[in-house]
Protein backbone atom coordinates (compact mmCIF):
# COMPACT_ATOMS: atom_id res chain seq x y z
CA UNK A 1 0.00 0.00 0.00
CA UNK A 2 2.97 2.09 0.78
CA UNK A 3 3.68 1.94 -2.91
CA UNK A 4 0.89 4.11 -3.89
CA UNK A 5 1.60 7.09 -1.67
CA UNK A 6 1.90 9.75 -4.68
CA UNK A 7 -0.48 7.86 -6.56
CA UNK A 8 -2.79 8.35 -4.06
CA UNK A 9 -3.09 11.99 -4.33
CA UNK A 10 -3.44 11.73 -8.41
CA UNK A 11 -6.50 9.83 -7.46
CA UNK A 12 -7.69 12.01 -5.00
CA UNK A 13 -6.66 15.10 -7.59
CA UNK A 14 -9.16 13.66 -9.77
CA UNK A 15 -11.92 12.61 -7.48
CA UNK A 16 -11.55 16.48 -5.86
CA UNK A 17 -11.99 17.57 -9.81
CA UNK A 18 -13.68 15.13 -11.81
CA UNK A 19 -16.80 15.61 -10.70
CA UNK A 20 -17.54 18.76 -12.14
CA UNK A 21 -17.09 17.12 -15.38
CA UNK A 22 -20.81 15.70 -14.16
CA UNK A 23 -22.41 18.08 -11.69
CA UNK A 24 -21.13 21.50 -13.48
CA UNK A 25 -21.30 19.95 -16.95
CA UNK A 26 -17.58 21.59 -17.74
CA UNK A 27 -17.55 19.48 -20.91
CA UNK A 28 -13.53 19.07 -20.47
CA UNK A 29 -13.31 15.49 -21.05
CA UNK A 30 -15.15 15.31 -23.99
CA UNK A 31 -12.93 17.98 -25.45
CA UNK A 32 -10.04 15.99 -25.03
CA UNK A 33 -8.68 17.06 -28.75
CA UNK A 34 -8.30 20.46 -27.22
CA UNK A 35 -7.15 19.66 -23.79
CA UNK A 36 -4.16 17.49 -25.51
CA UNK A 37 -3.59 20.38 -27.44
CA UNK A 38 -3.38 22.38 -24.73
CA UNK A 39 -1.18 20.47 -22.12
CA UNK A 40 0.86 18.57 -24.36
CA UNK A 41 3.05 21.46 -25.33
CA UNK A 42 3.43 22.74 -21.78
CA UNK A 43 3.76 19.60 -19.99
CA UNK A 44 6.03 17.62 -22.38
CA UNK A 45 8.39 21.10 -21.59
CA UNK A 46 7.69 20.22 -17.56
CA UNK A 47 8.84 16.90 -18.67
CA UNK A 48 12.00 17.09 -19.68
CA UNK A 49 12.63 19.38 -17.21
CA UNK A 50 12.18 16.79 -15.12
CA UNK A 51 14.35 14.58 -16.51
CA UNK A 52 16.91 16.82 -16.43
CA UNK A 53 16.63 17.44 -12.67
CA UNK A 54 16.51 13.32 -12.03
CA UNK A 55 19.28 13.07 -13.91
CA UNK A 56 21.08 15.55 -11.85
CA UNK A 57 19.08 14.56 -8.86
CA UNK A 58 17.88 18.05 -7.95
CA UNK A 59 15.24 15.68 -6.75
CA UNK A 60 14.57 12.41 -6.47
CA UNK A 61 11.91 10.33 -4.90
CA UNK A 62 11.21 7.36 -1.96
CA UNK A 63 11.40 4.16 -4.16
CA UNK A 64 9.37 3.04 -0.96
CA UNK A 65 6.36 5.32 -1.72
CA UNK A 66 6.07 5.14 -5.81
CA UNK A 67 4.96 2.23 -7.44
CA UNK A 68 8.26 1.69 -9.33
CA UNK A 69 7.26 1.58 -12.78
CA UNK A 70 9.33 4.62 -14.73
CA UNK A 71 8.60 6.05 -17.91
CA UNK A 72 11.64 7.25 -20.26
CA UNK A 73 14.50 8.71 -18.60
CA UNK A 74 14.19 7.34 -14.94
CA UNK A 75 10.71 9.69 -14.56
CA UNK A 76 8.11 7.55 -12.30
CA UNK A 77 5.13 7.32 -14.04
CA UNK A 78 3.13 8.99 -11.33
CA UNK A 79 5.20 12.16 -12.68
CA UNK A 80 4.02 11.30 -15.93
CA UNK A 81 0.56 10.94 -14.76
CA UNK A 82 0.66 14.38 -12.90
CA UNK A 83 0.90 15.87 -16.06
CA UNK A 84 -1.85 14.74 -17.61
CA UNK A 85 -4.19 14.56 -14.05
CA UNK A 86 -3.39 18.29 -12.58
CA UNK A 87 -3.61 20.32 -15.73
CA UNK A 88 -7.53 18.48 -16.52
CA UNK A 89 -8.45 19.53 -12.80
CA UNK A 90 -7.11 23.04 -13.49
CA UNK A 91 -9.25 22.98 -16.87
CA UNK A 92 -12.29 21.94 -15.15
CA UNK A 93 -11.81 24.51 -12.45
CA UNK A 94 -11.35 27.23 -14.46
CA UNK A 95 -14.82 25.81 -16.84
CA UNK A 96 -16.55 25.28 -13.78
CA UNK A 97 -16.19 28.91 -12.55
CA UNK A 98 -16.83 30.05 -16.26
CA UNK A 99 -20.14 27.90 -15.74
CA UNK A 100 -21.13 30.29 -12.86
CA UNK A 101 -19.83 33.40 -13.99
CA UNK A 102 -20.41 33.15 -17.43
CA UNK A 103 -19.63 37.05 -18.12
CA UNK A 104 -15.57 36.61 -17.04
CA UNK A 105 -15.09 34.04 -19.62
CA UNK A 106 -12.83 35.36 -22.88
CA UNK A 107 -15.19 37.76 -25.20
CA UNK A 108 -14.88 35.46 -28.00
CA UNK A 109 -15.59 32.05 -25.93
CA UNK A 110 -18.97 33.80 -24.92
CA UNK A 111 -21.92 32.38 -26.62
CA UNK B 1 19.80 27.31 -6.04
CA UNK B 2 19.62 25.56 -9.37
CA UNK B 3 16.02 24.96 -9.13
CA UNK B 4 15.22 28.61 -7.77
CA UNK B 5 16.67 29.81 -10.79
CA UNK B 6 15.06 27.41 -13.10
CA UNK B 7 11.14 27.84 -11.97
CA UNK B 8 11.92 31.88 -11.46
CA UNK B 9 13.43 31.70 -15.33
CA UNK B 10 10.04 29.80 -16.09
CA UNK B 11 7.78 32.20 -14.21
CA UNK B 12 8.93 34.86 -16.23
CA UNK B 13 8.49 33.34 -18.94
CA UNK B 14 4.80 32.18 -18.32
CA UNK B 15 3.83 35.74 -17.15
CA UNK B 16 5.51 36.95 -19.94
CA UNK B 17 3.50 34.41 -22.44
CA UNK B 18 0.18 35.36 -20.91
CA UNK B 19 0.52 39.46 -21.10
CA UNK B 20 1.69 39.39 -24.62
CA UNK B 21 1.49 36.39 -26.16
CA UNK B 22 -2.20 35.88 -25.98
CA UNK B 23 -5.01 37.62 -26.20
CA UNK B 24 -7.00 38.69 -23.34
CA UNK B 25 -4.39 38.06 -20.58
CA UNK B 26 -5.77 35.36 -18.01
CA UNK B 27 -3.39 37.61 -15.18
CA UNK B 28 -5.79 41.11 -15.58
CA UNK B 29 -9.11 38.85 -15.59
CA UNK B 30 -11.37 37.63 -12.61
CA UNK B 31 -11.85 34.34 -13.67
CA UNK B 32 -8.10 33.66 -13.81
CA UNK B 33 -7.85 34.67 -9.94
CA UNK B 34 -10.71 33.09 -9.09
CA UNK B 35 -10.34 29.57 -9.96
CA UNK B 36 -6.23 30.12 -8.49
CA UNK B 37 -8.22 30.93 -5.56
CA UNK B 38 -10.03 27.36 -5.89
CA UNK B 39 -6.73 25.60 -6.96
CA UNK B 40 -4.26 27.04 -4.13
CA UNK B 41 -5.82 25.25 -1.52
CA UNK B 42 -5.61 21.92 -3.34
CA UNK B 43 -2.32 22.83 -4.39
CA UNK B 44 -0.71 23.13 -0.74
CA UNK B 45 -2.10 20.02 0.48
CA UNK B 46 -0.97 18.09 -2.37
CA UNK B 47 2.43 19.57 -2.21
CA UNK B 48 2.20 18.95 1.61
CA UNK B 49 1.51 15.44 0.56
CA UNK B 50 4.19 15.02 -1.37
CA UNK B 51 6.89 16.40 0.86
CA UNK B 52 5.88 16.18 4.27
CA UNK B 53 5.96 12.14 3.58
CA UNK B 54 9.17 12.90 1.64
CA UNK B 55 8.01 10.69 -1.06
CA UNK B 56 9.50 13.87 -3.39
CA UNK B 57 12.99 14.89 -1.80
CA UNK B 58 15.17 17.80 -2.90
CA UNK B 59 18.84 18.52 -3.31
CA UNK B 60 19.18 21.36 -0.26
CA UNK B 61 21.58 23.04 -2.27
CA UNK B 62 18.96 23.60 -5.29
CA UNK B 63 16.66 25.32 -3.25
CA UNK B 64 16.14 28.90 -1.81
CA UNK B 65 15.07 26.78 1.85
CA UNK B 66 11.87 28.70 1.96
CA UNK B 67 9.11 26.15 2.46
CA UNK B 68 5.23 26.70 2.65
CA UNK B 69 3.48 23.64 4.17
CA UNK B 70 6.32 20.87 4.44
CA UNK B 71 6.76 22.25 0.38
CA UNK B 72 10.05 24.13 -1.16
CA UNK B 73 8.71 27.71 -2.12
CA UNK B 74 9.77 26.79 -5.82
CA UNK B 75 6.98 24.41 -6.14
CA UNK B 76 4.32 26.60 -5.38
CA UNK B 77 5.81 28.52 -8.10
CA UNK B 78 5.96 25.60 -10.65
CA UNK B 79 2.57 24.97 -10.03
CA UNK B 80 1.46 28.66 -10.34
CA UNK B 81 3.77 28.42 -13.90
CA UNK B 82 2.33 25.24 -14.93
CA UNK B 83 -1.76 26.91 -14.16
CA UNK B 84 -1.62 29.70 -15.95
CA UNK B 85 0.28 28.36 -19.10
CA UNK B 86 -1.82 25.23 -19.40
CA UNK B 87 -5.06 27.74 -18.77
CA UNK B 88 -3.71 30.13 -21.43
CA UNK B 89 -3.19 27.30 -24.59
CA UNK B 90 -7.00 26.21 -23.64
CA UNK B 91 -8.16 29.43 -24.36
CA UNK B 92 -6.05 29.95 -26.93
CA UNK B 93 -7.16 26.73 -28.80
CA UNK B 94 -10.95 28.12 -27.90
CA UNK B 95 -10.44 30.91 -29.63
CA UNK B 96 -8.68 28.99 -32.89
CA UNK B 97 -12.24 27.36 -32.85
CA UNK B 98 -11.53 23.71 -31.52
CA UNK B 99 -14.28 22.63 -29.36
CA UNK B 100 -15.34 25.56 -27.78
CA UNK B 101 -17.96 24.04 -26.42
Amino acid sequence: MLKLSYLAMLIFTMVASFWLEIAFKVHVLRRMKRVLLSLLPISLGFLIWDAYAIAQGHWYFDQKQVTGINGPFNIPIEEILFFLIIPIAVLMTLEGVARIKPQWKHPELRK
Amino acid sequence: MIYSDIVIAILIFSVLLDLFGFKNSLLTRPIFWSSYAIILPFQLLTNWWLTSRNIVMYDPDVISGLRIMSAPIEDLIFGFALILNVMGMWEYWGTKGVQKD
